[in-house]
């Protein structure tokens, strides 16, 4: 494909869709097909046929459009209706009464003036509800393929990664390392052949943000991964994806179809030396994968455990070879980033953090859904314009940021601005984008040990102290919470925290204590109360009253 | 998602057409697994993508079919092993009929999936991670099926039910025991 | 290759840019404690007692795996790298079920003398006591899991130096296990070729030859060595004009 064909396959598209009256786009991502989205999409079409509108009505299946909680969502892309809570009664009330009279369904209305949806700035998922997920040709009319063409036939792949550096793009996988400054030295790694790896094995637990963008625009991906080739001099692709994901495999794996087709992937793309292939690789349930080299070894068919660093991967990665590893969020963001240029992306956020953030809101919280906010918001504005705050009668206790590696944030931090090096400084990390909300009902201590029990399993038990220490923080926790802990067994765990943080050999165990170690910092009475506990004792959060004091 | 294999990547691979000759084995789904092999050119790399075919065409990975893989890939034996034993997703016991996959995710256990363990376990009399003795029902755990904002979420033999009770979730586990063998769709 | 120089503990070394900064330690005369490091096979950093520090980082580096810079400034012996050395015997002694008083390597066991070293007087996290098999059905040797620190130089000599990969590791976390062939009792298995490497490299009383009494048995790893050297030297290339 050239730059004109893909310029017309643009035009084409678009006046394709122009012919139709009306547009309706219903949720095909797993949130929403998880509470009958499929059969809403049937009976939205079941609807539109008994009524002849086929000429006037297209449906198009759509990525995630955030309300999640309240799915199956179905959107009116004229006037931007959004419906939620559709089922097929309500599809055939949408199409009769809405499409046909042009009268709204008054009941199943989204108000899309709630701060839920005007506080969010939209880049990754800008095509998530508007664009047909499984169309090449929608991804295309929307703009897509253009940052490929753009750098492939105006720029020089050192061009592309100044471009990616001056944006101020950073790692959206966790710990925010610049991007630009990652593909610099790929592209400076001697080695004939160089790898692109797309790291998609999401396994924090509350996290589905890569998840949702692979499911609605997988080709955003591609084409990130594709100008990721051409900037740093790899010809191979690889997608790391859970097994636990079927619906994004079965998507990729048709976008990589159609873009190969297309001659969007493969050989002399837009007729330049540029060829580039991706292949899919499905994890089979291992945490630690999402670590980059045990991500490597789990691609080369290994157990996934990890290696000291350095080398990082950039000089010694897959086989040996340079690999520049993101993730899915990542390489979401380089396409606008080459289409709209550094300047535009970097004036967004605050300056050290550019550009926007992708979280998947969960827990007790009213809007439980995937939102996009521009980095420095706020923790406030999230939790409580966005997310509506917490459920009746409750109030807001701790937000959780990072998973298993991360913190959770206190109510008297609730101000502070959400960037990488703020979430630091009270012990958290920005994580992938997992934020779930706990209430008063949340116990600290169970929470804490939720997550050590987690890290308990999915050790790779390569190194002692993750191995070993993990077992004993758990245990220690299990004491404590069982009211049968000493004074003596907070000290140990904190030294055993500490040590493991220090000493384990990949980031799994060096965050492991984490949770505890950021729960023993602002809820450290929680556990206080429960060292010698008295009889009878019942511990915060599992009543309502407290039957004892300190 | 194939429901009778339990595995999304069986169906890129569908049975081979009654005119070809059978498996020297005598069991036909060995060739399934050869064409998977011989799409990675045998290569050590595609142990897991390998292992992963075989597990949706079998169900589980026994020993024989572990030496196949082995043999089939010209790696060693203990390798195979190890990295069927590291990945949770590969089972070496058969599986029971129905699957209940309880999500323990964040976002679960929040929202009360410890109450829906408690109360599966002792409805079905066997922990997480095990079979019934009838084989109709494995209790499966899984890290998070990212379908958080329907929390506490269940996938029962590959269907996501979401917002589970204790008592919703032994209903539907029930109504699999009401009509033993019946694959619920 | 070139010539760095560095200091360890205030102390000026010179190495190569390509050695570790253990090798360079040693061919100093500076002990740094290690367990899953031995001279001849691959270095994969798992047992964290090799720790170092180095001016400049808050984090802590493995000696075995990480390689000089000029000008590095290297501790390897400060407060705190003791007490965590100590609390990784700690746990290494907690996870298994170690009766020195019962075992054939008694007074020749690594892990023994790392617990000296470290001046471990008592544990202070509980055992596990966790239930592993001792498998006795190998003709010459025995593995006693018991024993087993998960330091893999077994799975390393049978893999980089016998080429029978024999062993590997199964399962995960604190459920890791030293396995041969498919989990298979040893003295079944196919692969391996009874050349007995993995007893003596082993640190500890886990594999262990026949008819060995207790505190009877030393383990001997100098034959790695001169495998290792005449390998790289590629030695055996011409094998045949050898053996007239």
């Amino acid at each position: 494909m050239t730059v004109e064909e893909l310029r017309e396959v643009a035009e084409k598209e678009t006046a394709r869709q122009a012919e139709y009256r009306h547009r309706i786009t219903c949720c095909s991502a797993a949130g929403c097909a998880s509470c009958g989205g499929t059969a809403v999409h049937d009976a939205l079409a079941k609807a539109i046929k008994a009524r002849n509108l086929e000429k006037e009505v297209e449906l198009a299946g759509t990525g995630c459009m955030g309300l999640c909680g309240e799915g199956p969502l179905v959107r009116i892309a004229g006037d931007g209706t959004l419906y939620q809570r559709v089922d097929a009664a309500v599809a055939e009330r949408i199409i009769e009464e809405h499409i046909a009279q042009g009268k709204k369904v008054e009941e199943n209305l989204v108000d899309t003036s709630d701060p839920f949806f005007s506080s969010q700035v939209k880049i990754v998922l800008e095509n998530c509800g508007s664009t047909d997920s499984e169309k090449i040709d929608d991804y295309i009319a929307a703009g897509g393929y253009e940052a490929l063409a753009k750098a492939v036939t105006e720029m020089q792949p050192a061009e592309v990664v100044e471009e990616v550096r001056k944006s101020g793009l950073r790692g959206r996988g966790g710990a925010g390392y610049p991007t630009g400054l990652k593909w610099g030295i790929v592209r400076k790694a001697q080695g004939e052949q160089k790898y692109v790896v797309c790291n998609a094995d999401e396994g924090d637990p509350g996290a589905f943000m890569d998840r949702s963008v692979l499911e609605g625009d997988p080709h955003r991906v591609l084409e990130g991964m594709a100008i990721g080739g051409y900037a740093t001099g790899a010809s191979q692709g690889f997608i790391y994806v859970r097994a636990e994901y079927p619906l994004a495999i079965e998507r990729l794996r048709l976008a990589i179809k159609q873009a190969e087709r297309a001659g969007l992937l493969g050989n002399r793309i837009f007729d330049s030396q540029f060829n580039f292939r991706i292949d899919i690789r499905i994890g089979a349930g291992a945490f630690v994968c999402g670590e980059e080299t045990a991500l490597i070894r789990s691609i080369e068919g290994k157990r996934g455990r990890p290696r000291p660093r350095p080398p990082y991967p950039s000089e010694k990665g897959l086989w040996g070879a340079p690999t520049l590893i993101n993730n899915v969020e990542t390489f979401a963001n380089i396409a606008p980033i080459i289409r709209k240029g550094s300047g535009w992306f970097a004036a967004i956020g605050t300056p050290k953090s550019a550009g926007t953030k992708v979280f998947a809101l969960a827990g007790k919280i009213r809007n439980t859904g995937l939102i996009e906010v521009p980095m420095g918001i706020p923790l406030r504005r999230i939790i409580f314009d966005i997310g509506g705050g917490t459920p009746e009668g409750t109030t807001f206790k701790a937000a959780q940021t990072g998973g298993p590696s991360g913190g959770c944030i206190p109510a008297e931090s609730l101000d502070l601005p959400v960037d990488y090096e703020s979430l630091a400084t009270v012990g958290s990390i920005m994580g992938s984008g997992g934020l779930i909300v706990m209430d008063s009902t949340s116990n600290m201590v169970d929470v804490a040990k939720y997550f050590m029990d987690f890290c308990v399993d999915e050790s790779c038990g390569k190194c002692v102290p993750c191995r070993v220490g993990t077992v004993h923080i758990h245990g220690l926790l299990e004491k404590i919470s069982e009211g049968r802990g000493t004074t003596d067994d907070l000290a140990l765990l904190e030294e055993l925290c500490q040590m493991v943080k220090d000493t384990s050999l990949c980031g799994l165990g060096q965050s492991a204590p984490n949770p505890v170690l950021s729960t023993l910092r602002f809820f450290r009475h929680e556990y206080t109360e429960l060292l010698h506990a008295p009889e009878g004792y019942v511990p915060a959060g599992t009543a309502n009253e407290k039957s004892t004091t300190q | 998602m194939c429901n009778r294999h339990r595995n999304l990547l069986i169906c890129n691979d569908m049975p081979p057409t009654n005119q070809e000759k059978p498996h020297p084995s005598g069991d036909n789904r060995f060739k399934l697994l050869d064409r998977a092999i011989t799409r990675h050119q045998s290569r050590g790399d595609a142990l897991i993508e390998v292992l992963h075919v075989a597990q949706g065409i079998f169900g589980f990975l026994d020993n024989d079919l572990l030496i196949y893989v082995a043999r089939s890939l010209k790696l060693p034996l203990s390798r195979v092993y190890g990295v069927a034993t590291f990945y949770h997703f590969f089972t070496l016991k058969p599986q029971g009929n129905h699957t209940f996959v309880l999500c323990t995710g964040t976002a679960c256990y929040v929202k009360g999936a410890s109450g829906i363990q408690k109360a599966v376990e002792h409805h079905c009399g066997v922990r997480f991670g095990q079979t019934t003795a009838d084989n109709q029902i494995s209790l499966v755990s899984a890290r998070c099926v990212g379908s958080c904002g329907r929390a506490p979420v269940a996938v029962l033999d590959d269907a996501v039910a979401g917002k589970l009770t204790p008592e919703s979730a032994v209903e539907k586990i029930g109504e699999w025991q009401q009509v033993p063998g019946e694959a619920a769709a | 290759m070139a010539i760095l120089t560095l200091t360890i503990n205030g102390e000026h070394v010179s190495g190569k840019d390509d050695e570790s900064l253990l090798a360079i330690a040693q061919q100093h005369g500076i002990r740094i404690p290690t367990l899953c490091h031995l001279d001849g096979l691959s270095d994969v950093g798992a047992c964290r007692l090799c720790l170092v520090e180095i001016e400049g980082s808050p984090k802590l580096f493995p000696a075995c795996t990480t390689r000089p810079q000029e000008g590095m400034a290297v501790s390897t012996d400060t407060e705190r790298l003791r007490r965590y050395r100590r609390i990784i015997i700690e746990f290494l002694a907690s996870e298994g079920n170690h009766q020195c008083a019962v075992c054939v390597v008694n007074n020749h066991c690594e892990l023994q003398n790392l617990s000296y070293e470290t001046r471990l007087t008592h544990v202070s996290v509980p055992y596990l006591y966790p239930k592993k098999e001792l498998d006795a059905s190998h003709e010459n040797f025995i593995i006693d899991r018991n024993r087993c620190i998960l330091c893999t130089r077994c799975v390393r000599v049978c893999h980089e130096v016998e080429g029978a990969h024999t062993w590997d590791i199964a399962g995960r976390g604190i459920a890791c296990e030293i396995i041969s062939d498919l989990n298979q009792p040893w003295g079944t298995s196919e692969s391996c070729t009874s050349c007995g490497k993995c007893v003596l490299v082993c640190p500890t009383g886990a594999l262990i030859e026949k008819g060995e009494a207790v505190a009877e048995m030393e383990k001997k790893t100098d034959f790695l060595r001169y495998i290792v050297n005449a390998r790289r030297k590629r030695e055996w290339v011409n094998v045949d004009s050898d053996e007239e």
